[in-house]
C-alpha cells in the first residue's frame, strides 16, 4: 500500500523551472531514496511535503487526503516529520527538552494552553524523551545545552526529535553530509534499526554507500524531474542513470 | 483646490523632515544591519547646534541706554554689533543657516564617535539589543541636552528675508490669499538638496557604490576584500550628519526642546517600515507621503468624518502595510520580511 | 528527583512570600520601609514579571506594554466611579479589559515577528496615547487625567446604600481602606500570586513551549506545533499582568492619566526586566524594586544636599563634583536611568541574577574542581 502519492508536481521559481512533473508513489514501510546532482530538485520537493512551499499544480497525498495547503504544524500533526539539511534545534535548551518537546506536542497537538500543570511531574515524557536519547547515544550529554553539540552529534539529536513521535512518515535530508565514516555508520546502523519499527522514510541522500545500506527503492533525480526509478540493482544498472548523475562512475 | 494645494506643502515639509531622518536611519540600517534607536537624538542635536550657535552670536554686553534719559537704563547689545555694527545684525539674523556650517563638522564628528565608541560593538548582537542600547542613548543625550539647556523649547528666528509669508497662490496661478511661510519653501527645497546630494554621493562615486553593494549583499562584498567596516563608519557619519542638518533647519518651523528627538524618532521608524526596510528610495517617497497624508488627516473636514485620524493616520498607514506588504512600499521581495 | 524539583519551587515560592510581606521589617535599614514605596516595589514587580513572561520567556521585545498598564488604570478608575470603591471589581475589570486590549493588538502584532514586532507594538500604543489625549478625551479626560469625583455614580455602593462621607471616597477592600499598610499588604499578596504562576508557568509543557519558541520558532512548526496561539497566549498573559498592575496604581492612588501609555514608560519595564535579568523569575521583581528604589532616592537628591555631602572636599573640588553629580540626581534621574540601560545592555546582558550565579560558581567552583552539570564545558564528540 502507498503512502505517500505525489502526482504532476510542478513548482517555478521566478521562471526558473524547479520542479517539472514530479510523479512518485512511496510504500507503506518501505525506506525511498531520491538521489541527484545538485540543485535537481530533491530539497524543494521535500519542502511541498512539510508545508514549506506549495507546488503550483499537482497533487500531495498522504495517507489517501492532500496535504496542499496544510500549515506545517498541521502536516507534522498527520504523522510527517522532517529532519533538515543543516540541524534545526533548540539551541538554548537541553538534549533531553529537545526531545521533550516533540513528544509534548504528538500528546498535546498543536496547542494547548496547560500553564498549570508541571513538566516534571510528567515522568512519562521525560522516559520517553530519555529512551530516545539513548538509542541515538546521547544519553550522557542530556543536561547539556544543543548548541554544544558537534554537528554530528545536533544532527542524531534532530533525528530523535523525530523519532520520539513515531512518525508514519519520516523525510531524512541528508542524514549523515559532513560525518565522519565512523558516524555515518552509527547513523546507518540507527536508520536500519528504526527501520525496523516501521516508519516509512524518504532519505535524500549523497554518499552511495549509505543509499545502498539502506533503500529498498530509488529515485534518481535530475533537473526538476524524475529520471529513473526501481530497485537499488535496477539503478545501479540504469544506463541513464549512470549518464545523467553518475557521469559512468563505477558503482 | 487651494485648501488641498496648501495641504499638499504642509505636509511637504514634515515629509522632508521625515524624510532625511529616515534616508539616514534606513542607510544605517541597510548597511551596518544596526537599528538605531538614537537617531531622532541625532536629529535633535542638529537642532541644538543651532541653538547653541544663537546663544553664541548673541553673546551680549551690558551697557547703558542713552536714549532713555531721565534714568539709568541699562540693555544687553551683542558683541557682535559692537564689533561689526549693522554686519553683526545681520550675521545674528542668519544664524540658522550658518548654524549648517557649524552643524556638518559638530554631527560628523558625533556619528563616528557614537559608531566607533558605541555601536560597533553591537554589530553581532541581536536587533532587541541594538534597540535597547541605542534607546538608552537616546535618553541619555536627551538627558544632557535638557540639563544644559533646560526643558522649555527656544524659539529660532528664520532670516528677516523669508521671515514672512509668500503668496503661493500667485506663484501657482490661483488667484490671491493662499499665502505660505517662506521657511517651509525653505526646508522643502533644502531637504530636497540634501537627499539630491546623497544620492548624488551613493550613485557616483565609487565609495557609493561599494556601499550600495554592501546593502545588496554584505557577505559578498566583504568577500571582495574591501574594507567594508570602515567605510560603514563614515556612512554612519553621514547619516548623522543628514539627521542633524534636517533638525538644524527644521528649528524655525519648530522651536527645539530636548525631547523633539524621540517624537520625530518614532514617526521616522514608521517611515522606513512603510517605505521598505534597506530601500532608500522607499524611505524618502514614504516620508513624504506619510507627511501628506498626515496634513490631510489634520483637515478640519476630515477630522469631522473620522474624529482623531490625524493622531494616529501614520500609525495605522504602519499597521495596515505591515500586515498587507511586509516588505514595505519599494522593498526589495525577501529582504527583511519576516 | 522530580518531587525535589517540585519541592524546590515550594521553597522558593515560600522564601519570595516571606521576603515580599517582611519587607516592612527588613527594608528598613535602608530606609525604604514605607507602604508608598513598597507598593511601588510590587506594582512594578508584576509589570515586570508580567512582561518577562513576554520578552524573557518568548523573546518578543513589546515596545508597547505600557497601553496595557494605562487601560488597567482607566479601568479601575473607571470602576470606582460607576460601580463601587471596593477594589476588587477595579482589579478584574483593569486586569480582564487590558487582557482584551492585548488580545486585539497581539493577534495583529504577532503576525510579525522581531524588529517588526517592536515597531508595531510600538505604534499602537502611540496610537492608543494619542487617542487618550485626543478624541477619547470623555473616557480618559485628557492632560487633566481621570479623577474621583464625589458626585459620581458609584451604583453598587449606593445600592449597598454606603453613606458618602464629606470630600471624596477612598479605595477599599470591604472596608478596609486602601491606604498606608493595609494597600501595601494587598499589592503584596497580589505580587506574590503573580510571582507564583509565573513560575508554574516557566515550569509547565505550556512554558516550555514559549521558551521553544524563543529558540527556534521555526523548528517547532515542523514538529507540529502551531506557535501563533502560543504567542498570543502569552502577549495576552503579560498583558493582564500589565493591566493588574495599571489598576493597581489606581487602588492606590484613584487618578489614571495618559502619561502612563507613553513608550518611555514602556522603555521603562524593559529596563527593569533586563537589569534584573530577562527570562529569570526573580530578576524581574529584583529590577523593579532597584530601579524604583534609586529614582526614589535620586530624584528626592538635590544639588544643595550633594554639596553637603562632599563637605569634605576643598571648596574648589567639591563645587564642580556636586555640580557633576547634580546631573545625575533630582531632574536628571532620567539622565541616570538612560545611563544605568546602556551600561546593562553592553556589560552585563543576562542582568543582575545571572551576574549573582556568575559569582556563586564562582565560589562554588573554588573549593573542588567538580563543576556542576549546568556549567559543564563544552565539548565536542569523539
Amino acid at each position: 500500500m502507498s503512502i505517500l502519492q505525489v502526482k504532476g508536481v510542478h513548482k517555478n521559481f521566478a521562471g526558473l523551472r524547479a520542479l517539472n512533473d514530479v510523479n512518485l508513489t512511496v510504500e507503506e514501510g518501505s525506506v525511498h531514496a531520491i538521489i541527484g546532482p545538485n540543485g535537481a530538485g530533491k530539497s524543494t520537493l521535500l519542502n511541498c511535503f512539510v508545508g514549506r512551499l506549495e507546488p503550483d499544480t499537482g497533487s500531495v497525498d498522504f495517507n489517501g487526503t492532500s496535504l496542499l495547503g496544510l500549515a506545517p504544524h498541521e502536516i507534522n500533526q498527520a504523522g510527517v516529520c522532517r529532519v533538515f539539511q543543516t540541524p534545526e534545534i533548540f539551541g538554548d535548551l537541553t538534549l533531553v527538552e529537545n526531545v521533550m518537546i516533540p513528544t509534548l506536542a504528538t500528546r498535546d497537538g498543536a496547542f494547548k494552553l496547560n500553564g498549570w500543570d508541571r513538566v516534571d511531574h510528567q515522568a512519562e515524557i521525560t522516559e520517553k524523551a530519555e529512551h530516545l536519547l539513548e538509542d541515538v547515544n546521547l544519553i550522557d550529554k542530556k543536561d547539556m545545552k544543543a548548541d554544544f553539540l558537534s554537528r554530528g552529534d545536533k544532527r542524531r539529536l534532530e533525528l530523535a526529535m523525530c523519532l520520539v513521535q513515531d512518525p508514519k512518515l519520516l523525510l531524512l535530508d541528508e542524514p549523515t553530509a559532513g560525518m565522519s565514516r565512523g558516524d555515518t555508520n552509527d547513523t546507518i546502523d540507527l536508520l536500519k534499526r528504526i527501520g525496523e519499527r516501521g516508519i516509512t522514510k524518504i532519505v535524500i541522500e549523497h554518499d552511495m554507500h549509505v543509499v545502498f545500506s539502506l533503500a529498498h527503492r530509488i529515485s534518481v533525480m535530475a533537473q526538476g524531474t524524475i529520471i529513473a526509478e526501481g530497485a537499488p540493482e535496477e539503478i545501479k544498472g540504469d544506463q541513464r542513470v549512470r549518464d545523467a548523475y553518475l557521469g559512468g562512475a563505477h558503482l | 483646490m487651494d485648501a488641498i494645494l496648501l495641504q499638499i506643502l504642509n505636509g511637504l515639509d514634515k515629509g522632508g523632515a521625515y524624510a532625511l531622518i529616515a534616508l539616514g536611519l534606513t542607510l544605517i540600517f541597510g548597511t551596518l544591519g544596526v537599528v538605531n534607536f538614537a537617531h531622532g537624538a541625532l536629529f535633535m542635536l542638529g537642532a541644538f547646534c543651532a541653538v547653541s550657535l544663537q546663544q553664541l552670536l548673541t553673546l551680549s554686553k551690558r551697557i547703558k541706554d542713552e536714549s532713555v534719559t531721565f534714568f539709568d537704563a541699562y540693555k544687553e547689545v551683542p558683541y557682535l554689533k559692537i564689533w561689526f555694527g549693522d554686519f553683526g545684525d545681520t550675521i545674528i539674523d542668519y544664524s540658522v543657516p550658518l548654524a549648517i556650517i557649524l552643524a556638518i563638522p559638530v554631527m560628523l564628528l558625533i556619528g563616528l564617535a557614537m559608531e566607533r565608541g558605541l555601536i560597533r560593538f553591537f554589530y553581532k548582537r541581536s536587533h532587541a539589543e541594538q534597540i535597547l542600547v541605542t534607546f538608552g542613548l537616546a535618553i541619555v543625550l536627551q538627558e544632557i541636552i535638557k540639563a544644559i539647556f533646560g526643558a522649555n523649547p527656544i524659539p529660532q528666528p528664520p532670516p528677516d528675508v523669508v521671515a514672512g509669508s509668500a503668496d503661493i497662490g500667485l506663484l501657482f496661478g490661483l488667484g490671491q490669499g493662499v499665502v505660505y511661510p517662506w521657511w517651509r519653501l525653505v526646508y522643502l527645497a533644502f531637504s530636497l538638496v540634501v537627499i539630491g546630494l546623497v544620492f548624488a554621493f551613493l550613485q557616483f562615486t565609487t565609495f557609493g557604490m561599494v556601499v550600495r553593494a554592501g546593502m545588496q549583499d554584505r557577505e559578498t562584498v566583504g568577500l571582495l576584500g574591501i574594507n567594508i567596516e570602515r567605510r560603514f563608519t563614515i556612512v554612519f557619519g553621514i547619516a548623522a550628519v543628514v539627521a542633524g542638518l534636517a533638525g538644524v533647519m527644521y528649528t524655525p518651523i519648530l522651536p527645539p526642546d530636548y525631547h523633539m528627538g524621540m517624537d520625530f524618532l518614532v514617526l521616522s521608524f514608521v517611515v522606513v517600515v512603510v517605505g521598505g526596510m534597506g530601500s532608500l528610495p522607499g524611505a524618502v517617497t514614504a516620508g513624504f507621503l506619510l507627511g501628506i497624508l498626515q496634513s490631510f488627516a489634520s483637515m478640519t473636514e476630515v477630522k469631522a468624518i473620522i474624529p482623531g485620524i490625524d493622531q494616529i493616520i501614520i500609525y495605522l498607514v504602519a499597521v495596515v502595510i505591515l500586515l498587507v506588504r511586509p516588505r514595505g512600499l519599494l522593498g526589495r521581495k525577501g529582504v527583511m520580511e519576516s | 528527583m522530580q518531587s525535589q524539583n517540585a519541592r524546590q519551587d515550594i521553597i522558593l515560592s515560600a522564601l519570595f512570600s516571606v521576603a515580599v510581606l517582611t519587607m516592612p521589617i527588613w527594608l528598613q535599614p535602608i530606609g525604604a520601609a514605607y507602604p508608598d514605596l513598597m507598593q511601588k516595589f510590587a506594582i512594578f514587580g508584576l509589570f515586570a514579571i508580567g512582561f518577562n513572561i513576554l520578552f524573557g520567556f518568548t523573546g518578543y521585545l513589546s515596545f508597547g506594554h505600557a497601553a496595557f498598564l494605562g487601560v488597567g488604570s482607566y479601568t479601575a478608575v473607571w470602576s470606582f466611579k460607576l460601580l463601587t470603591m471596593n477594589v476588587i471589581p477595579a482589579v478584574i475589570f483593569g486586569t480582564l479589559m487590558a487582557g482584551i486590549f492585548a488580545a486585539l493588538i497581539g493577534f495583529i502584532s504577532l503576525r510579525r515577528s522581531g524588529i517588526y514586532f517592536s515597531i508595531l507594538t510600538l505604534a499602537f500604543a502611540q496610537m492608543s496615547y494619542n487617542l487618550a489625549y485626543s478624541v477619547l478625551t470623555p473616557i480618559t479626560n485628557g492632560e487633566t487625567g481621570l479623577q474621583l469625583r464625589q458626585q459620581d455614580p458609584r451604583v453598587i455602593d449606593q445600592a449597598l446604600g454606603v453613606v458618602p462621607e464629606a470630600g471624596l471616597p477612598v479605595t477599599n477592600l470591604f472596608g478596609f481602606e486602601m491606604q498606608g499598610y493595609t494597600g501595601f499588604y494587598f499589592c503584596a499578596i497580589l505580587l506574590i500570586i503573580g510571582f507564583i504562576i509565573a513560575l508554574r508557568i516557566a515550569r509547565s509543557p505550556f512554558g516550555m513551549m514559549l521558551s521553544a519558541i524563543k529558540s527556534n520558532q521555526n523548528r517547532l512548526n515542523y514538529i507540529g506545533v502551531n506557535t501563533r496561539p502560543y504567542t498570543l497566549a502569552a502577549f495576552v498573559i503579560s498583558g493582564m499582568y500589565a493591566g493588574l498592575a495599571g489598576s493597581l496604581m489606581a487602588v492606590t492612588d484613584p487618578l489614571a492619566g495618559a502619561e502612563r501609555m507613553q513608550w518611555t514608560a514602556s522603555g521603562e519595564v524593559v529596563l527593569m526586566t533586563i537589569l534584573g535579568g530577562a527570562g529569570t523569575l526573580l530578576g524581574p521583581v529584583l529590577g523593579a524594586a532597584i530601579i524604583k528604589y534609586f529614582e526614589n532616592i535620586f530624584s528626592s537628591f538635590h544639588e544643595a544636599a550633594l554639596l553637603s555631602a562632599f563637605d569634605f572636599l576643598p571648596d574648589w573640588l567639591a563645587e564642580p563634583v556636586a555640580s557633576v553629580l547634580g546631573l545625575f540626581v533630582g531632574e536628571g534621574w532620567h539622565l541616570t536611568l538612560g545611563a544605568v540601560f546602556m551600561l546593562i545592555v553592553i556589560f552585563m546582558p543576562g542582568g543582575v541574577i545571572e551576574g549573582l550565579n556568575k559569582l556563586v560558581s564562582l565560589v562554588r567552583r573554588r573549593p573542588d574542581d567538580t563543576a556542576p552539570a549546568a556549567v559543564q564545558q563544552p565539548h565536542s564528540a569523539e
